[in-house]
């Protein structure tokens, strides 16, 4: 007779849940692994090669760095949307209105100032954007009762659609011959890179200045302890008298404005003009949603699992080259580990155990 | 054919989370009988009928129908054995209809226009235990009374020759009480075997023909109703000599708190919810709120703590109109609230208990300073809080959702008084506590009015309302049937307001 | 004219059908309690899964069957991670969405840019084909147009005049009323968010043997998450959905119609996202009241079994 047993667990002890997350990350592994075998392809050479392509050499290291700085910034403000249950998924499109505003600033101002003035510029101009993209939503919400779930991914499809107008349109450089883009950054506009990597470190600083702040702000703050009592019980907060429509704007502000923030940097940095969506963020704001579960909604520890799934993104990027797989693959990555998280979850809350003919596993 | 003649249930143990809510319980009903199930809340009576009715699996024990073994694994091989349940808080789908309701659990139901079956067999029923129901009725439209008779059908429906009544007055006015026992009656007359789990001894010497006490999960006592009286049973059930009455300090009211006039406040269907309410509550006054639920009490509460709009009127409170005013400015004008539902109003559960001690006070000093909270000191008024009201808890550092109701209630009693509230408005403040709590609750609620605080309370506990409160304002369709002071107000008048069928000439002067 | 009318809505009915389908088999799911925002995957999932059996066999009515199961199976993902597991539907519903996008772009690349040989034939009704205007609009269209109204239909009929659509839908309503009632209320929602797969996947399959007849990464462009906007829109009632699906259809049409006006290519894309936003705009201002009586009472919220 088999009988299992699930009982919540009085107390969470930190050493059970970072076991059971490193479990759970590591059946994700095994499970994309079984992938990879229903494609035809070694799940351990699969596996070794998005790690060594990451973490395993100088330059593969540099680009995971580089692509850490978008998914930290944008989990740092989803931390806080999170918390407080406004399930912001139209960071994709925050980001885009960051680097629309962002190339606005460096076409049309930057040529004709100091480079630390255009810089600051841009940022500020990349936060509004992206703030006042995630006001809509919150409106949305909290005015028409629209569930943001949708609005706002709906709102990643508009937007994408408007930048694309954009740069095939009334922003399409005279110099580039045809393509897509708008016209180059003057200098003045163009982030430093570290050493001979794609490091924008600027970018850097600021991501990992948010999350610390991001930090304080939830546990330290009124504003956040709003927030979470919002995200936990809102009948309560309701009750306690906190004002439900601002705090919610002010959420979206935070998290919208942070997705801009990474788009700056990633036009600043990188690429030093505007072009389709799909080449100026490579799903960071989807990818970040993951990385902001995977740090349960902590912005300190978002850093390393931003780090982490930097690393998967820059590994897949090369298993799609030597491996000749579609795009879509690191969407594969995503949904699975992030489907084995939450299923992690259910274990750190529970403790199940199997009871077999008087013999007893714990786990 | 009686699918039930007799019932036993022996040996029943069942353990949550290594506490025993019953050990080694031995029960016994035969057709025709009424027997009481007679505990304090949380004795353990609901958790029995529970695995009775196939809900919860007993850790050890057996239940025996007619002489055999009924082996009861979920609510449906509880049904064909013919047990009914129904539970306290209705199980109803509120948006369905009562046809609807009804077919939800019937196997033998035709799979195509179930309601047009139901709706047939429905009159017999009716005619025999004289309820009438309209099966077309959404549940929502119907009265707590009228929702209790769908329940009983919905068990006659499946056959059911036992039925298990879990407090099935604590929704009711007197008089529909007064209908459900005639019901009762006429289905023990019919040959159907009752359970009637309550904590009022009234009303068990009333209808049973047999009653059984348990306390802290064990079988304390059994009787012929005829061989016990009421002093007997009450310290069976709570295992001391009980003396409910409070001593209520005597004193002369001070000045007006708080104003209330002409009110009107819609619900949340758009209906007017509190139609034209006036009164005022004074210093050293503890104001009741009588009625059964949904008669305007949680619009009219809502609308004093600023949770909801008033459509026209004036609440005043100390000289300073604060109609319409926001929650947190209502709160720090010196009105705080012990909300009804604790847990899903008065409490984050998943937050640690220090920062549910704050709630509401939060944003101000000194708790507050600039943008930052002071954790420091929120954790030692915290700890304060603790002490001096009794929670018991291993730590600060815990999520409240692992404290007791009772320690729960007591932490958000605390946090609401510790601020000397000119006025405190408690909602249900005692709903579902043990005996213990409710009576530590009452004493701070009763500490509060002689400290010179006003009190409004709402409750439908008419027992809770006589000893703690000065006056008794009973309501009904959000009006007032009259407002009794403590001296003058007797059940039978109360009872008779609460449905609406008396109303007093309501003199607000003085 | 007459032609460009009868067109455009014997098109609008098409580009209406995976909508409907899809919206029906959401409703179930979340009349069951379960709210599934993974439909943008399972419609992918679907679709290619319909595309590669069909490209396989030759046959589009296996490729039908498949789809439809490998949505179902899809689906029980969200219902082990959201039913058993109890975890949050929202993230666990976004999870699968990208598993879907993933699975269907590893799984379809082979299939890129290859054409069905074998293409669904049109049933033409006989007799009612031959109504002037309504037959050409109604009954020359393809099987997937007359299943799904046959689906819509008949899910209408299940869950308002069975005895199983009144279990359904107090397991959504009240699923602790459903239990003391004897019902199994996590079986009862694995089927419904099952049932809800299959119909994405149907809908799926719909994009790529019937109406594009071709795969391309991407297929499902949004569909799924309109679908969640229709849900609501249709207040979980399957007969609002056809309503809410053929004018969103409308919208696709009038995507290629407006076209030759000149009018930008990428404004034309963003319209059913606008379109979806302003119609839950103005559903939020009409029916604000209303809303919380025909929305399931117990959606999106994990069910605990036996003890509270």
């Amino acid at each position: 007779m088999l009988r299992i047993d699930i009982s919540p667990r009085e107390n969470e002890k930190p050493l059970i849940s970072n076991l059971i997350l490193a479990a759970s990350l590591l059946a994700g592994l095994a499970a994309i692994g079984v992938v990879f075998l229903a494609k035809g392809v070694n799940p351990f050479f699969a596996i070794y090669k998005i790690f060594s392509g990451s973490f395993g050499s100088m330059y593969g290291f540099k680009e995971t760095v580089t692509k850490s700085i978008p998914l930290i910034l944008i989990a740092a403000g989803l931390t806080i949307a999170y918390r407080g249950k406004f399930w912001n998924i139209g960071a994709e499109s925050q980001l885009l209105a960051g680097a629309a505003a962002a190339t606005w600033i460096a076409l049309t101002w930057a040529a004709s100032l100091p480079a630390w003035a255009a810089i600051l510029l841009m940022f500020t101009g990349g936060f509004i954007a992206g703030a006042l993209w995630g006001i809509v939503p919150a409106i949305l919400r909290v005015r028409f009762g629209i569930n943001e779930v949708i609005s706002t991914l709906m709102l990643n499809y508009v937007g994408a659609e408007f930048i694309k107008m954009l740069v095939i349109g009334p922003w399409k450089g005279k110099t580039q011959f045809g393509f897509p883009y708008t016209d180059d950054f003057p200098e003045t506009a163009q982030l430093a890179l570290l050493g001979n990597s794609r490091i924008h470190f600027v970018t850097l600083i600021i991501a990992l200045a948010v999350s610390a702040l991001v930090y304080v702000l939830l546990f330290r703050t009124r504003f956040g302890y709003e927030v979470r009592v919002i995200g936990e019980n809102q009948e309560a907060a309701r009750y306690a008298g906190i004002d439900f429509y601002r705090t919610t704007i002010i959420i979206m502000i935070i998290s919208g404005g942070l997705a801009g923030l990474a788009g700056v940097g990633e036009v600043a940095g990188l690429h030093h003009h505007l072009t389709y969506p799909e080449s100026i963020s490579s799903g960071y704001g989807f990818t970040a949603i993951i990385v902001a579960w995977l740090s349960r909604l902590n912005p300190v520890t978002a850093i390393f699992s931003g780090l982490f799934f930097a690393g998967i993104l820059v590994g897949g990027d090369a298993i799609q080259i030597s491996l000749n797989l579609p795009a879509a693959t690191v969407n594969i990555f995503n949904g699975i580990i992030l489907v084995f998280l939450i299923m992690g979850e259910f274990f750190q809350k529970n403790s199940v155990t199997i009871k077999l003919q008087g013999a007893k596993w714990n786990r | 054919m009686r699918k039930i003649n007799d019932l036993e249930m022996r040996g029943i143990t069942k353990s949550f989370h290594g506490f025993y809510a019953n050990k080694d319980i031995n029960l016994k009903i035969s057709s025709g009988e009424v027997l009481g199930l007679l505990g304090e809340n949380g004795a353990g009576k609901t958790t029995l009928m529970n695995i009775l009715y196939g809900l919860y699996r007993p850790d050890a024990g057996e239940i025996i129908i007619n002489g055999e073994d009924a082996r009861i694994k979920n609510p449906k091989d509880s049904m064909r054995a013919g047990i009914g349940m129904i539970h306290q808080h209705f199980m109803l789908v509120q948006n369905h209809t009562v046809a609807e309701n009804i077919a939800l659990g019937l196997d033998d139901v035709p799979f195509f226009f179930p309601d047009n079956y139901i709706r047939k067999k429905i009159s017999g029923f009716s005619q025999r235990f004289d309820m009438k129901i309209d099966p077309d009725k959404k549940i929502w439209e119907l009265s707590a009374g009228e929702q209790q008779r769908v329940e009983i059908l919905k068990a006659l429906f499946l056959e059911a020759d036992l039925l298990i009544m879990d407090e099935p007055t604590s929704v009711l006015t007197p008089q529909e009480s007064k209908d459900l026992f005639g019901i009762i009656r006429k289905m023990a007359d019919d040959g159907h075997s009752i359970i009637l789990i309550s904590h009022k001894l009234d009303e068990i010497m009333e209808i049973c023909s047999r009653v059984a006490v348990i306390r802290k999960g064990i079988t304390v006592g059994g009787a012929d109703i005829g061989d016990v009286d009421k002093k007997e049973l009450a310290r069976m059930m709570v295992g001391r000599d009980v003396d409910l009455r409070f001593d209520k300090v005597p004193l002369e009211r001070g000045e007006r708190v708080l104003e209330v006039k002409e009110l009107f406040v819609n619900g949340d269907r758009g209906n007017t919810a509190v139609n034209g309410l006036s009164f005022s509550v004074y210093r050293n006054e503890v104001f009741g709120i009588a009625g059964v639920s949904g008669n305007g009490q949680r619009e009219l509460v809502e609308a004093i703590t600023g949770l909801r709009r008033s459509s026209s009127g004036e609440i005043i409170l100390e000289d300073d109109a604060i109609t319409n005013k926001s929650a947190r400015v209502v709160n720090t004008r010196g009105i705080t609230h012990v909300p009804e539902e604790r847990i899903k109003f008065g409490i984050v559960p998943n937050l640690f208990i220090y920062e549910n001690a704050i709630l509401k006070k939060h944003h101000s000093k000194p708790f507050s300073r600039l943008m930052f909270l002071d954790y420091d000191l929120i954790k030692n008024h915290t700890e304060n809080i603790v002490e001096r009201y009794n929670i018991s808890t291993p730590s600060i550092n815990v999520p409240i959702k692992s404290l007791s109701g009772g320690n729960i209630q007591k932490l958000i009693i605390g946090r609401e008084i510790e601020s000397k509230p000119a006025l405190l408005v408690a909602s249900h403040p005692t709903y579902g506590l043990d005996i213990g709590a409710t009576e530590y609750i009452r004493r701070q609620i009763l500490a509060r009015r002689e400290e010179g605080g006003g009190v409004l309370l709402v409750s439908e506990d008419l027992e809770e309302l006589f000893e703690i409160c000065d006056r008794i304002a009973v309501i009904f369709k959000g009006e007032f049937m009259g407002i009794l002071k403590a001296g003058d107000a007797d059940i039978k008048d109360i009872g008779l307001m609460m449905t609406g069928s008396l109303k007093l000439p309501v003199q607000e002067a003085e | 004219m007459e032609q460009i009318i009868t067109s455009v809505l014997t098109r609008t009915l098409i580009a209406g059908t995976p909508l409907l389908l899809g919206t029906v088999g959401e409703i179930i799911s979340e009349r069951g309690g379960v709210m599934n925002l993974g439909v943008e995957g399972m419609m992918a999932v679907g679709a290619v899964s319909g595309f590669a059996v069909t490209y396989t066999t030759g046959n589009p009515w296996l490729g039908l069957a498949f789809s439809m199961i490998c949505g179902a199976l899809f689906a029980l993902i969200h219902a082990f991670v959201s039913i058993s597991l109890r975890a949050n539907q929202v993230v666990s519903g976004l999870a699968l969405s990208m598993l879907g996008l993933g699975i269907s772009g590893l799984w379809g690349k082979p299939y890129i840019g290859k054409p069905l040989a074998i293409k669904m034939e049109a049933v033409n009704l006989p007799y009612l084909r031959d109504i002037p205007y309504i037959g050409e609009i109604f009954f020359r269209q393809d099987p997937y147009f007359y299943l799904s109204i046959i689906l819509g239909a008949g899910a209408w009929f299940f869950l308002y005049r069975t005895k199983l659509g009144i279990v359904v839908r107090s397991t959504g309503e009240n699923p602790r009323a459903a239990e003391t009632q004897g019902i199994n209320v996590h079986l009862v929602q694995y089927l419904c968010v099952m049932a809800g797969g299959a119909f994405a996947g149907l809908a799926g399959s719909h994009l790529s043997i019937a109406y594009s007849k071709s795969w391309i990464e991407g297929l499902t462009a949004g569909r799924g998450w309109i679908v969640i906007a229709l849900t609501i829109f249709s207040m979980w009632d399957p007969k609002r959905a056809f309503t809410g699906a053929y004018v969103f259809g409308g919208i696709f049409v009038l995507q290629y119609l407006l076209q030759p006006l000149g009018i930008s290519p990428n404004f034309l894309a963003m319209l059913p996202y606008l379109t979806t936003l302003a119609v839950l705009v103005f559903y939020g201002l009409s029916l604000e009241g209303h809303r919380k009586m025909h929305a399931p009472a117990h959606l999106g919220e994990p069910y605990k079994r036996g003890e509270r």
